[in-house]
Order: C-alpha cells, then structure tokens, then sequence
C-alpha cells in the first residue's frame, strides 16, 4: 500500500530549544488527493511544510516522496523532484512584473525562453492576472499576490503543491474564486496538500483531513468525521464543547 | 486579442530596429568623438569607460544579485597586479596577461563567494568581508617587496608597441576601453532577462521564494560573483596599460572600492546603463571639482558623500530607476 | 624576544583594547536598538579627538577634561544625525543604511581633509612621557588613563542601561519596537537617544586616545573596522559581548604586532574577522539575528 502513497511522512519529529514543535507526525497523501492540514495556531503546521520542503530538517523521522528519501535535501532539490510550496506571508518578487514573476517559476521545467513565455501567459490566464502581467509585482493587492503565489508555485509543474494559508486576507467572494481554482489544478493533475484556517474553506475542499495540535497528529479522517471527532473539537474550543 | 500579446516577446524580448538604430549611431559617434576633442578630455572618457565596466562588474553581484560588496577594489588590484606581473617578468603580453587576470580574479572571487554564500552571509556582513579581503591584499601588497611593496610597480614604456597594449597616443586606449565597455554592457543586457539573470533578480527579491521554485540560490549567487570579478579585473588590466603605473593604493585602497560602486549606485543598481550614467555624471563632476579645489584633495571625496546620501534618501533606485518610475506615472495616466 | 617584551606588548593590546571596547559598545548600541549598521561611527571618534585637539591647543584644556565638552558635543551631532538623515530610511533595505553611513562617512571625513588639512596632529601633554613602572615593566600613563576612562563610561553607559528607566525603555525599544509603543514608549525619540549615545561613546574614546594617538581625517578608518570586528566578535547587540571583544582584540593586535612588523600586524585581525563571520555569525554573546 505504502508504494502508492505520494507523499509519505513517518514519525518526523523537529523540536527548537528543548521544545517539540513536531512530535512523531506520521501521515501520507496518494496522488490526486486534496489533504487539509489544521490545527490551532502554533500547532506546527507551517513547521511540518518546512520540514517537507527542506526549508527545516527534520531531527529524526523519514519523509519519502514519489519514491526518494527526502530528507535534508536543499528546498531547490525538493522543488526540482517536484514538491512545491507557497508562503502563508506572500513572498512576490517584487521589482519584477506579474509575467516575469511566473517566469522564475516556469523556467523550473525549461531553459528554453520562449517556452517560458507561452506557459507563463497561459498560468496567467489561468489565475486571471493577465490584465496585470507587466505591472510590477509590488503594484499587486493582496488578493492579486496571492493569486500570483499560486501561479508562481504553479508554473513550476510541480506534482505535489503545498499550499499555505492561501485565504489568508481574503473576502468570501475572493475565497471562493481561489476554491474553484484549487480544484480547477487538482483537475489538471496536481496533488494538493493544504493548511487553512478557514474551517468552511477547508471542509469543502479536502478529501481527508488530518488535524494537528502541539506538534502532534489527533486526527486523519474525512472532513465529517474529524468535525465530529471529540478530540478535535476540544482542541479548538476547550473540553465540554459541541460542534452545533 | 491575447494572440497578440504573446507574440510581442515580453520576455525574450529584442531591442527593436529603432532602439538599435540610436544604438548604432551612438557608436558612430563615440569612434568619431575623439579626434575632434582635447586630449584632457579624451582621459576623461577613458576613465569613464574604465569606471564603467568595473562598476558594471559590481553591478552583476549588487545591483542584480543584491549583494553589495564594499570591497570591489579586490578585483581591480588583482586585474592590474596579475597582468603587470606577468608583463614585468615573463613578457606576457597584457593581451594574454588579460584574460589570466580575468581568471585569477574570478578564482579569489569564487573563493570569498564560497565562503561567504554557502554560511549564507549577506547584507553588511557580506559588504564587510569583502573590504576585509580587499584590505588583506591592500596590506600584503604594501608589505611583499617581490611584488613591488608600497613603490609599486613601473611598466616602461617601449614607446608604441600595440602587441603589448602600450600607445604613445591616447586614442587606442579609448577605443580599447570604448569596446570593452560596449561588451560588457552587452553581456548584462543579454542575461538582464534571460533565466540567468531573473533567477539573479528573484534571489535578491527573495531567496527563500527563489530556493522554494527551484532556484539554487547558491550556485546563482557564485555565478553572478564570477562574471563580477572578471569584468572588474578587466578594468583592472587596461587601467594598467593605460597609466603604466600601479600601486597597492591606487588599486587595493578602499577609495577605490568606493569609486567602483557609486557608479552604479547612483545611476541605478540592477540596470544596464545605470553603471554608465553614474560614470558619465560623476567622473566629470569628480574632474572638476579637483581642478577647482586643487589644493584640498579631498573635496571632491566630500561631494561624493553628498550624492551618495542624496541619491539613498530621494533616488533610492539611481537615477534611471527614478526616470523609469516617472515614465511609469506618464504611462497610467 | 623575552618575557617583557610579551608581557608589554600583551599589555599595552589590553589597553588599547579597552578604548576598541568603548567604541564598540557605541557601535553595538546603535545596532542592537535600531539595527543599522553605523559606517560613520570612526568618523564621530575622529571628530571627538580633533576636539580635543582644537580644546587643548587653543583654550589649553587638558584632553582627559576635554571629554565634557566631546560628549554633549557628539551626542547632538549623533542625535542630528539619526533624527534628519537615517529616520527617513529606516524601512529601508539594510544595504542602502550602510550606503547612507558611508556616504556620511565620507563628508566628515573629507570635510576634516578640508578644514585642517591631511597632517598629522598631535597632542603633546606634559605628562605625555609619564610612565608606571611595576618591576622591569613601564606603563604609559596615557594608555592606562585611556583605559581607566574607557572603563568608566563602559560602566556608565552599563548602568544607565541596566538600571535608569531610560535604560529600560532602550531595551524595549530595541526587543520590540511596536510593544514598545503601545507601552507608550516614544521609540523615535528613544533612537536618537541612542545614536546620541552611542556617538558620545566614540567621542569619548577619540578624547582618550588623543593624546597619544596621531589625529588625521582618516584615523577614524582604522578604529571602524576594529570596531566591527569586536562587534561582529562579541555578539552584535551586546554590549558586554562589545567589551569583552575589545580586549580580544586589543591582545590579538599585540600578538599580530609580535610576530609581524609593520602593516601587517592587522592580518592576523581581518582573519579573525573573517573566521568569525563566516563560523560564528552572532558572536561570542549573540543571541537571535
């Protein structure tokens, strides 16, 4: 069964001056899956998509992706195998344009420039941030940044994409477009791996969810059954609570 | 309607036949310029040619990579030491000596690079290292007597003898420095927007991003290094041949080190032109003041300050990033 | 070479030391609070000592006196500076703070260049030949009271930050700026304090060293360098890590001035530099970045 799974993460643990951050996390994704992350805030989230894209090492543990042991390997040689991640705090380059900004991501799949240029138009497209392709990155909303994070990541072709708090600053309008477009990119053939905060957001977009408080996994279920799970509940909103 | 955009080649993008044309005439003009002006003058341009490609050369590593070095003078020294040397003792024609001082240089780069990039040293850190490396060699030069110590070293002259870069005339030597300028500037504009130099712009936009798409910030970094050293120490070698005479101070000194990069700065960091246009306004402006303030050396060292404080307040961008942001405000009105 | 000819070298490096101490506890103040690198901080030591060369020729005020007039004088010229010249670019990128500070830098120092001329000053006091002598050792007098004055205001400026209320609200200012605020800290008013501080700090230690330092323009040059290695040495931010790193490198200048003659004495510094930011980037007491 393990040969199938995309990603798979058994027992990572990483802890940051005596604390545990992440405690023996063990989980997997199988190839077009969409697997949501939650947990309270400082649960670890962000840590264990860094400690995925080589951002962090892990102390011990193994993380094995499409079949290679990934484990401290630069983030560049993670993206080359094909997992890649966005930035819960936007990170756009932001003296280049629009364009030239998914160029950087593209040029990931080819040196060849021309190449660059049709694909880079055709995620623009995609995203809807043609009308701004020549603008300066800089010149972009926030809604705008984080449709470029997500057309950067994504014109690197990545088979993995991890997707960090994309909503993140959004309004429920904006929300649902980038809802739409997460699933348009599960259809064309990418895996997604996403933490949100946003608990309606996320229910409606995961196959599975697993949920982690203080570094440590409490669930890893279906989105109904982890809404109905004790534990969880309790993590978010005390001992005694219901969800209505 | 989006058929057309694509074929406009925004990335790949050629200069067009009119940018061209003035490019050419631009040219034209220059080879024709110095047999009609003073020879006072035809210095000047030279030295802005000089000034131009060294400071083109930090340009590569500051400007577009974002790794201001307060050390360049390192590379300048080792281009003018390394040919020098090998002229003075083996014959080397500084044609040959050129191109060994181009790699001397570029191996010390890679050297300082490797320490400094694989720690992930930037920002002051880097800027610091590099003027101790810079003042290293300043001191070893002034001490080592076989390399001439605080004398220097002397090229006598063979009168014109063009297969030894040597010219009784001014005018080859602007033509020399004209066309290694010319190239140099060329070579930036070829990788300003090639995955070259936007993998360059995006790791110093933001390395964690760049890293995060692939990009090995790293060997990016020692790239941008080596094409600085290199096109520094060319510099280094014709502004030898040039004045036939080098010493550690006028080219390990720290003032050098500033001369190299406010060029840049000022004209604009991360553009083609910009190291040309900080050369073309400073180069003069420096001239002058000299002449008028002849006997307070330091004047023209104080109205650098000036600038250089003027331009990070209001003009943090040089002036052609200022003129593009003005264009900018045209253009969407 | 025998004993006391190390022990003095080792000697009169610690002394020395402590006047690097003293201008790097400037320097490190000035970065722990507002994280900007002061390329300009040689600059203000140099001006302290012209001034107590100018005190000293002109009103015959001994240099050791002089230092009442050095600091109020250095604490407004580095409060000026911080209040018009770096507060418009503190959001700005790191490098173009340290552009700014060379840029200023390089007008104080040409500007020296310019009002009194390139040559060397010096400040011939009566007691300049004085020495202490313990057994077959003799001491300067002046490096001592350099020292001694080093050591005084190292503890001052110790003081004032760990015990005043200004001293508190510095330390705020610097952990946390925005908590700062809403504690009702005036942070803008608390960083040029600072710089102001920090300023009188290198004054202070121009004023000791004049009088057996030779003053020029760019004698600053010399002790900004020093002073980032005993910064980037000692932790930047600490200023205990600041006065530790001094005397270091005051004893690795002595031993560099043992084994190497002439200019080259500074070597064995640059690669310690080197060394040190390349494998302990925050310092001997650094702690975050």
């Amino acid at each position: 069964m393990s040969q199938t799974h995309l990603l798979n993460i058994t027992n990572i643990s990483k802890s940051f001056q005596g604390l545990k951050a992440i405690s023996k996390v063990s989980l997997h994704i199988d190839p077009g899956e969409i697997l949501g992350l939650i947990g309270p805030n400082g649960a670890g989230k962000t840590t264990l998509f860094n400690l995925v894209t080589g951002f962090l090492k892990p102390e011990s543990g193994e993380i094995r992706f499409d079949g290679n042991m990934i484990m401290g390997l630069k983030s560049h040689q993670i993206c080359k195998l094909g997992i890649t991640r966005t930035f819960q705090i936007v990170k756009p380059f932001a003296h280049l344009s629009t364009l030239e900004n998914v160029a950087v991501g593209s040029f990931n799949t080819t040196r060849n420039i021309k190449e660059v240029e049709e694909k880079s138009w055709n995620i623009l497209g995609f995203v809807g941030l043609e009308p701004k392709a020549l603008d300066p990155a800089h010149s972009l909303t926030l809604p705008g940044r984080k449709r470029l994070e997500l057309a950067r990541a994504l014109a690197t072709e990545p088979k993995l994409l991890l997707l960090d708090e994309v909503m993140a600053g959004l309004n429920p309008t904006e929300q649902h477009e980038i809802t739409e477009l997460v699933f348009k990119i599960r259809e064309s053939g990418t895996t997604i791996f996403i933490i949100e905060h946003h608990m309606r957001v996320i229910m409606g977009l995961s196959d599975r969810i697993v949920v982690i408080q203080h570094g440590e996994v409490i669930a890893d279920n279906s989105p109904k059954a982890v809404a109905e799970d004790p534990g969880v509940i309790e993590a978010y909103l005390g001992k005694g609570a219901v969800i209505a | 309607m989006n058929e057309n955009k694509h074929a406009a080649g925004y990335l790949a993008r050629g200069l067009g036949t009119k940018k061209w044309f003035v490019i050419i005439l631009a040219l034209a003009l220059l080879h024709v310029l110095p047999w009609t002006i003073p020879s006072h003058i035809i210095h000047m341009m030279i030295m802005i040619f000089i000034f131009t490609i060294m400071g083109q050369g930090w340009n590569v590593l500051g400007g577009y990579v974002g790794q201001f070095s307060f050390g360049h003078a390192l590379f300048f020294g080792i281009g003018a030491y390394t040919s020098t040397l090998l002229f003075l003792h083996l014959g080397l024609s500084p044609w040959f000596g050129i191109i060994i001082a181009c790699m001397a240089s570029i191996a010390v780069g890679l050297f300082v690079g490797l320490l400094s990039f694989r720690y992930g040293l930037s920002g002051p850190f880097f800027a610091l290292i590099m003027l101790a490396f810079a003042e290293i060699f300043h001191i070893t030069f002034i001490t080592w007597k076989a390399v001439g110590g605080s004398l220097g070293l002397l090229i006598q002259s063979s009168g014109n003898a063009p297969l030894l870069m040597q010219f009784t005339d001014k005018i080859p030597f602007y033509y020399i420095s004209l066309w290694f300028m010319a190239a140099a500037l060329y070579v930036v504009w070829r990788f300003e927007k090639s995955r070259t130099g936007l993998y360059f712009m995006a790791v110093r936009e933001d390395k964690d991003a760049a890293e995060a798409l692939g990009i090995n910030t790293f060997k990016s970094q020692m790239i941008a290094m080596a094409i600085s050293a290199g096109m520094t120490a060319i510099g280094g070698t014709i502004y030898a041949q040039y004045l036939l005479y080098i010493d550690p101070d006028i080219t390990f000194g720290a003032i050098n080190s500033v001369e190299i990069m406010i060029r840049p700065i000022i004209g604009g960091p991360g553009t083609v032109l910009g190291p040309l246009l900080g050369s073309v306004v400073l180069t003069p402006l420096s001239e002058f003041t000299r002449e008028v303030f002849q006997a307070y050396s330091g004047v023209y060292l104080m109205i650098y300050g000036i600038v250089l404080v003027a331009v990070i307040m209001f003009l943090p961008e040089g002036i052609i990033g200022f003129a593009n942001r003005m264009f900018e405000k045209f253009r969407t009105r | 070479m025998n004993i006391y000819y190390i022990l003095q070298s080792l000697i009169d490096g610690l002394l020395i030391g402590g006047v690097y101490s003293l201008v790097a506890i400037g320097l490190t103040l000035i970065f722990g609070v507002m994280r900007i690198v002061n390329f300009a901080h040689g600059a203000l030591m140099m001006l302290g000592m012209y001034t107590t060369y100018w005190a000293f020729n002109l009103l015959h005020i001994d240099p050791y006196l002089s230092i009442l007039i050095c600091v109020p004088v250095l604490f407004i010229i580095g409060a000026a500076f911080q209040k018009f010249l770096i507060t418009p670019i503190l959001d700005a990128p790191e490098h173009n703070q340290l552009l700014l500070t060379l840029g200023v830098s390089l007008f104080l120092e040409n500007l020296a260049v310019f009002l009194w001329s390139p040559n060397y000053r010096v400040t011939r006091t009566s007691y300049e030949f004085a020495y202490l002598y313990i057994g077959d050792l003799s001491i300067s007098l002046q490096r001592v009271l350099a020292f001694l004055t080093a050591m005084v205001v190292t503890g001052i400026v110790y003081f004032l930050l760990s015990k005043t209320d200004l001293g508190k609200a510095i330390r705020a200012a610097s952990e946390e700026p925005r908590g700062a605020l809403l504690m009702g800290i005036n942070v803008r008013r608390i960083y040029w304090i600072t710089f102001g501080i920090g300023a009188a700090c290198a004054g202070v230690a121009g004023s000791a060293t004049a009088p057996f330092f030779p003053v020029y323009p760019t004698v600053g040059g010399i002790f900004v360098i020093t002073a980032f290695m005993v910064v980037v040495l000692g932790g930047m931010g600490s200023v205990l890590g600041a006065f530790a790193g001094g005397l270091i490198i005051g004893l690795a200048d002595a031993v560099g001035g043992m084994i190497f003659p002439g200019a080259m004495k500074s070597i064995i510094s640059f690669i310690l530099f080197i060394l040190i930011l390349l494998f302990k980037p925050t310092g001997l007491f650094g702690s975050k970045n």
